[in-house]
């Protein structure tokens, strides 16, 4: 419907855009995750939900290398995140090429963080100015019609101070957007929210999803995932309990525990 | 029908007067005893438009500034190297804080006044040159006031940076910004906010520690004093004169800064207040255009 990104890059590959093999990760003596495994498909809008604690936002941060996995094998368009392997050794790539990996890869926040000594149009030219080394009328052009297309084409001057929380998530989204990534994360986007401005927030996520962006959503949202998500993982206490269709999750779980946790938040 | 406005009798404040009363006392005490002291206070207005007096007072504004910027350039890559991840970078900056916070601006002035006694010649292979040519008044105290400005100042800079928001960072590293870029645009001008009030008040400090530099036979202003002072006998009256240079120098610097924290504070708060100038400006208009609203009754 709404063309929020032109031509999202098709996977060359014929590789899942994500793919886990017993991914774990410790903090400390903190087994955070143990033992990941799940693919996430091109085009595909992918729901991780669960109680908190159970390793969900950490698992979303691993895929772009914000957090170190210490175990297992973790792909992203078949291409190993931050590790590069020569036989069976792996070596970890230095800085720049973790910078390189996570071009390709947008990320929304929980509380936004945008730059707040900016305004939302510099916010949304700033990573193809500085990492793609755009000139700056191409970036602003693209920082105005995606402001356009997430509904705030006349903010465009506001720092994010002047916007609401719901204004703010949607100038965090097109910034995501403005690198042209070829796979988005979402760590709870509406969460910070206050509840009647969720709705435009998840209005902008689900155009998105209609073009066809592949999406790793970790989200309370249950109406979201059942409407707009093509898979649902429940995770608790670092493993993966359930997967499988959302609406087939949500509406007949098969676990106790995601039984449970369901018939509290639904 | 507008409701009836409260007049009430305001609380009264009795301290106040006496508070008031008390301080104007003093102040009249004071103001005898100076007046009754051996200073002949008539010739120190001559004094301060004197042209030693003036090129002194130049030379105070320009060390203090050139020294506050080597010392803000030299203490941001500190406090970078500081924080770095490599060990060897760190151990350095913590090295170089320690040694010339904990030693006196004085002797650092005077050793490096006397560096020849260590390097007695300066050769960079391509520029050969004996180091008491070199190392002038004014090069010893810039490197003496400046080099330890840089230890202060990095430690201000290491406050300012770690005052930003963890997410900032994680946000534009996840844009694909590595690390410079991201200290450079996202984190800096964040930390800039935190790092001017204090740097103004290391800026005020500079200006009066610059007087050290006489040590150095470097010509500021408390040098230019003392020299006419003991020529003319005149001790206390250049005193005067000083301390008035110094008190103008660090006012005009303190509106500089006011504008200077309100250019960091952008986007920081929704609206900014209004310069005391622009405020003075509304109110003339208000003024001009409106008669006082009478009060209801």
């Amino acid at each position: 419907m709404s063309n929020l990104t032109k031509g999202i890059a098709p996977s060359t590959s014929g590789h899942p855009m994500v793919r886990a093999e017993g991914v774990h990760k410790s903090f400390g003596l903190a087994h955070i995750l143990k033992g990941i495994d799940l693919e996430v498909n091109p085009r595909e809008v992918f729901c991780l939900i669960g109680p908190s604690g159970s390793g969900k936002s950490t698992f979303l941060r691993c895929i772009n290398h914000l957090e170190k996995i210490s175990a297992g094998r973790l792909y992203v368009d078949g291409d190993l995140v931050g590790y590069r392997q020569k036989g069976d050794k792996l070596y970890e790539l230095k800085e720049t090429e973790v910078a390189a990996q996570r071009r390709d890869i947008g990320m929304v926040f929980q509380r936004f963080n945008l730059f707040p000594h900016m305004t939302a149009l510099e916010n949304v030219m700033e990573a193809p100015v500085q990492v793609k080394r755009e000139a700056k009328a191409v970036a602003r052009e693209r920082a105005q019609r995606l402001l356009d297309r997430v509904g705030l084409g006349d903010r465009t001057g506001h720092y994010p101070a002047q916007l609401s929380g719901g204004q703010q998530q949607r100038v965090a989204i097109a910034r995501a957007l403005a690198m042209e990534p070829k796979l988005m994360l979402f760590d709870e986007p509406t969460s910070a929210l206050d509840p009647e401005l969720v709705g435009e927030v998840l209005d902008v996520m689900r155009d998105l999803a209609e073009d066809g962006m592949t999406m790793v959503v970790v989200t309370h949202e249950m109406g979201f995932a059942r409407e707009v998500g093509d898979s649902l993982v429940f995770m608790d206490d670092g493993v993966v309990v359930e997967s499988g269709h959302p609406r087939e999750v949500l509406t007949n779980p098969q676990h106790e525990r995601t039984k449970s946790f369901l018939s509290k938040v639904l | 029908m507008p409701p009836e406005q409260i007049k009430a009798i305001p609380v009264r404040h009795y301290g106040r007067w006496v508070a008031g009363a008390a301080v104007v006392a003093i102040l009249v005490l004071i103001g005898i005893a100076f007046s009754n002291a051996k200073i002949n206070y008539g010739i120190i207005p001559d004094y301060v438009k004197d042209g030693t007096i003036l090129s002194g007072a130049w030379h105070t504004l320009y060390i203090s500034v050139l020294a506050m910027v080597l010392g803000l350039v030299l203490g941001v890559i500190l406090a970078v190297m500081r924080m770095s991840s490599n060990p060897v970078t760190s151990t350095v900056a913590w090295f170089y804080v320690w040694l010339f916070r904990g030693t006196p601006v004085l002797v650092q002035l005077l050793l490096w006044y006397n560096i020849s006694l260590v390097f007695p010649v300066l050769n960079l292979g391509f520029y050969k040159n004996d180091m008491n040519a070199v190392m002038t008044p004014f090069l010893a105290a810039l490197l003496g006031l400046g080099l330890n400005e840089a230890a202060y100042m990095s430690e201000i800079v290491r406050a300012g940076i770690q005052s930003v928001d963890e997410g900032q960072t994680e946000a534009s590293h996840a844009l694909g910004m590595t690390r410079s870029q991201t200290l450079r645009r996202v984190v800096l001008p964040q930390a800039m906010r935190m790092i001017v009030p204090p740097t103004g008040n290391e800026y005020i400090n500079m200006l009066k520690t610059s007087s050290l530099a006489y040590v150095v036979q470097f010509s500021e202003l408390m040098k230019r004093a003392t020299d006419i002072s003991s020529t003319s006998l005149a001790v206390a009256e250049m005193f005067f004169v000083a301390s008035i240079w110094y008190l103008m120098l660090t006012s005009v610097f303190s509106v500089g800064q006011y504008y200077l924290e309100r250019h960091y504070a952008r986007g920081s708060t929704r609206n900014l207040p209004p310069t005391p100038l622009q405020r003075l400006r509304k109110n003339l208009r208000m003024f001009g255009s409106f008669r006082r609203p009478e009060v209801a009754r």
